[in-house]
């Protein structure tokens, strides 16, 4: 077992920190907020030049030769300095593509990866709670085409996004479909979370696409899904660990400085046994993104389409999950908390830790959802 | 023993529950019911209202305007007012300056301050926390020298609760630079419109504004604007949070929160049902409701017999249990409303609450306001004292440890 990352991987993690370092200080940060969609051009060019957008895909897939490590690795460094930026939403989106058998879908990866072309993917669904296994949106065939109808939520991206891909249920299974977003009977509704991430409602209303928008059907429909909110669920995860990380250690520093009853406030063994929770909260976590990562790693050893090893996967992404909204949640309050009136407020970066965790927690199934769906994995359901 | 309400109670409940229905304006109710902080002019209003009747300052004894009710029947007010989503009437004022007022005031003083407080024309803020004294409250630094008939104040509050819209100002000072951090310490009421204030808006995660800093500059505050003796503030000053943490409990509220939560389940929906169907939703209520029911009892042991030194060791716990469970419920009401939960709900100004005319949430009418109040109640076990404050003097005063 090799715990540490490759040159190449430390080599990623490093340009990624550059970047938050140089370009993404607090005010840029809430500029980008603030003026953009929630995909700022400016940064999501350098995400491309950098090779961030394919660093996660398998060479056989058109991308850079890389695995769900690459993707963790980068979302680790964005979330420490709360980055954003749809990236997670981008991993989903693009291991879709990149599961499909179909090469007119093939053809879009590069673009993609180049910036050019901006997806998001739909793995919400309107009323479903965050319970991505519930799909309600539905298909038909119409000649050589589809017509596709539904309610989707939480689509992060997708305002500033020129396809979004689509999960629905027809005639012949789950499939997953690439629609421009511009297509007629596509509204979009946009507006803010609670962590200043950019989403929108995305109603179809009979939108109608052509046969080569079709990404996948059936068997294979259900794997390329599968993988997408596996693979999006470690990214959405290990950007939770960075925030927590930050979270964590920006408190140390506060109770080393922060003077009450004429000690530092880190004196007080009360507050350092909460801080030794706190870390082994984290250290947990980041255990178990190693576990659902090496998951991940062997469910795509076979070119990541048909594997047993999805169901171990689905267990060890689940574990993560589960672990990451109980963790985050708790890291988040006991950082406000320990920053007394100061964490409450706007200007610090504490508050938003814990929004960004809040959310997080929400996003793709909340700790029920997972723990049911970790223990159906395990049970070989 | 008999713990349960009396017939009497139970009848000066459904009097009280007959004139809320009779008298709180549509408005009043409507805008409280979103929950977010009221607006001054709300709370005025409505605090006249009640004044006519006599009913405005539950907490105060007969003698300065109050009703002179038992523990138990404030306690009954004050759940009859929230049920109804009545506007709180301002607390800094009624319930923590005007106690130390009309216990350690000059007769001038009282003549002066309690009718407008009374009334609801006159609003109160609390000047006590600055940036290097916070838990540590003894270590103020804000200062006022003696200058002829009048104080020259220096210095800087923060986290002054609803100082934008305030009157007055109850402020800490250092008057004796030489003694005793404790024994330094006056009280003197300030009015914020004096030249040499300066309020800055500190904006929260909720993105409301509730709290602000204030800075003095040279402040000239009469000397009769002392409270009692020079020195003798933090006596005072202990006597005012031994008040606001008696009543931080908050049972009222956190039961109308409940009975709020169970209308949102009542409406969501979770695979096809309601959401008040789903056991797991079903579990996660009833221990709210069970943990509430604790501590509405501890509460109501503590009001029947205010003057049992006994009671004090239960008063100094449940600020702790109710300031968590505050927590506890606003994020379970976010976690019923899904995925509109996680929805930040500004107005187009970018304050909190729906203001402007053509404001369209994306959220449901039952959820507005959630969101913003799940992200708020953080500050429920920092503010009035933090928690592990409360608890090191639970340790210490109570078991003795
Ligand atoms: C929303 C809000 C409204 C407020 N309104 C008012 C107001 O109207 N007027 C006013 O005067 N103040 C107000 N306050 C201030 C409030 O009373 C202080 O925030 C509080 O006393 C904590 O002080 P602090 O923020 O400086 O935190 P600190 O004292 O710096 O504490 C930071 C952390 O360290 C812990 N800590 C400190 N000392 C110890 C110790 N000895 N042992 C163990 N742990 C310790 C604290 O519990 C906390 O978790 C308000 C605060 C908030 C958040």
């Amino acid at each position: 077992m090799i715990f540490e990352l490759t040159p190449e991987q430390q080599a990623i993690a490093d340009s990624v920190r550059r970047f938050t370092e140089r370009e993404y200080d607090w005010d840029s940060r809430m500029r980008a907020i603030r003026g953009s969609e929630g995909r700022d051009p400016a940064h999501w060019a350098v995400f491309a030049e950098l090779g961030w957008l394919g660093a996660g895909l398998p060479e056989e897939a058109g991308g850079f030769g890389g695995s769900a490590i690459e993707n963790a690795v980068i979302a680790q460094e964005l979330g420490k300095a709360l980055v954003n930026e749809p990236f997670a939403v981008h991993v989903a989106a693009i291991n879709l593509l990149a599961s499909s058998p179909h090469a007119a879908i093939a053809e879009m990866i590069e673009p993609v990866m180049m910036g050019e072309t901006r997806i998001a993917a739909a793995m919400h669904e309107a009323g479903a709670r965050g319970d991505f296994r519930m799909i309600a949106t539905r298909f038909d065939r119409n000649g050589d085409g589809f017509t596709i109808s539904g309610a989707k939520s939480l689509v992060e991206g997708a305002a500033s996004a020129d396809l979004i891909l689509v999960p629905a249920m027809g005639d012949g299974g789950l499939a997953v479909f690439a629609i421009p977003a511009r297509a007629n009977g596509v509204a979009l509704r946009p507006y803010r979370l609670l962590d200043n991430s950019h989403v929108c409602d995305v109603t179809l209303d009979e939108v109608a696409v052509a046969g080569d928008a079709l990404v996948a059907m059936g068997d294979e429909g259900e794997l390329a899904f599968a993988r997408a909110v596996d693979e999006a669920l470690i990214a959405l995860c290990a950007g939770a660990l960075g925030t927590m990380e930050a979270a964590l250690w920006a408190t140390r520093d506060y109770l080393l400085t922060r003077t009450q009853f004429r000690v530092p406030l880190a004196n007080f063994q009360v507050l350092q046994h909460r801080m030794a929770d706190m870390l082994i909260e984290v250290e947990m976590t980041r255990s178990l993104l190693f576990h659902a990562l090496g998951a991940a790693q062997a469910a795509m050893a076979d070119g990541g389409i048909a594997s047993v090893d999805a169901s171990a996967r689905a267990a060890a992404v689940s574990a993560l999950k589960a672990q990451t909204g109980h963790a985050g949640l708790h890291v988040g309050r006991e950082a406000i908390q320990m920053h007394g009136g100061i964490g409450v407020t706007e200007e610090l970066a504490i508050s938003h830790h814990y929004r960004r965790l809040f959310v997080i927690n929400r996003l793709l199934g909340d700790e029920a959802v997972h723990l049911e769906r970790f223990a159906k994995a395990v049970d070989g359901e | 023993m008999q713990p349960s309400f009396s017939d009497g109670d139970k009848e000066f409940r459904q009097t009280v529950r007959a004139f809320i229905a009779d008298n709180l304006p549509d408005d009043l109710r409507r805008r409280a019911r979103w929950d977010y902080h009221p607006n001054r002019e709300d709370q005025a209003r409505w605090c006249a209202i009640l004044d006519k009747q006599g009913w405005s300052m539950p907490h105060w004894p007969r003698e300065f305007g109050g009703p002179g009710w038992s523990g138990i029947r404030k306690y009954i007010f004050e759940e009859e007012m929230r049920r109804a989503y009545a506007p709180t009437v301002d607390r800094i004022g009624p319930e923590l300056v005007a106690p130390v007022l009309y216990t350690f005031g000059s007769e001038a003083m009282k003549a002066r301050f309690l009718p407008g407080i009374r009334s609801g024309e006159t609003f109160w803020a609390q000047g006590f926390s600055e940036p290097g004294a916070g838990s540590d409250l003894a270590s103020l630094r804000t200062r006022a020298d003696r200058d002829g008939d009048e104080y020259l104040v220096n210095g800087q509050k923060t986290w002054t609760t609803e100082g934008h819209h305030a009157d007055w100002i109850f402020l800490l000072v250092r008057t004796d630079q030489e003694v005793k951090p404790q024994q330094g310490i006056s009280a003197l009421l300030v009015d914020l419109k004096s030249p040499g204030i300066t309020m800055r808006p500190i904006r929260t995660l909720d993105e409301g504004v509730t709290v602000n800093e204030v800075f003095f500059e040279d402040v000239r505050v009469p000397a009769e604007n002392l409270v009692g003796e020079e020195g003798a503030g933090w006596t005072y000053a202990k006597f005012l949070l031994t008040n606001e943490r008696t009543n931080s409990a908050e049972v009222p509220h956190t039961k109308r929160d409940i009975a709020q939560l169970r209308d949102i389940a009542a409406r969501e929906v979770k695979n096809g049902r309601p959401l008040m169907e789903d056991p797991e939703f079903r579990r996660k209520l009833a221990r709210i409701e069970i943990d509430t029911l604790a501590l509405e009892f501890a509460v109501l042991r503590v009001l029947s017999n205010e003057h049992d030194p006994e009671n004090a060791n239960i008063a100094s716990l449940v600020k702790v249990r109710g300031s968590e469970l505050r927590q506890r419920v606003a994020e379970l009401a976010d976690e019923a409303l899904g995925d509109a939960g996680l929805a930040v709900l500004t107005s187009k100004e970018g304050e909190h609450g729906p203001i402007a005319e053509d404001f369209d949430p994306p959220v449901p009418e039952h959820g507005i306001g959630i969101s913003a109040k799940a992200m708020f109640r953080r500050a429920t076990t920092i503010y009035g004292g933090a928690n592990e404050i409360q608890r090191t003097l639970i340790a210490r005063t109570v078991l003795g440890l």
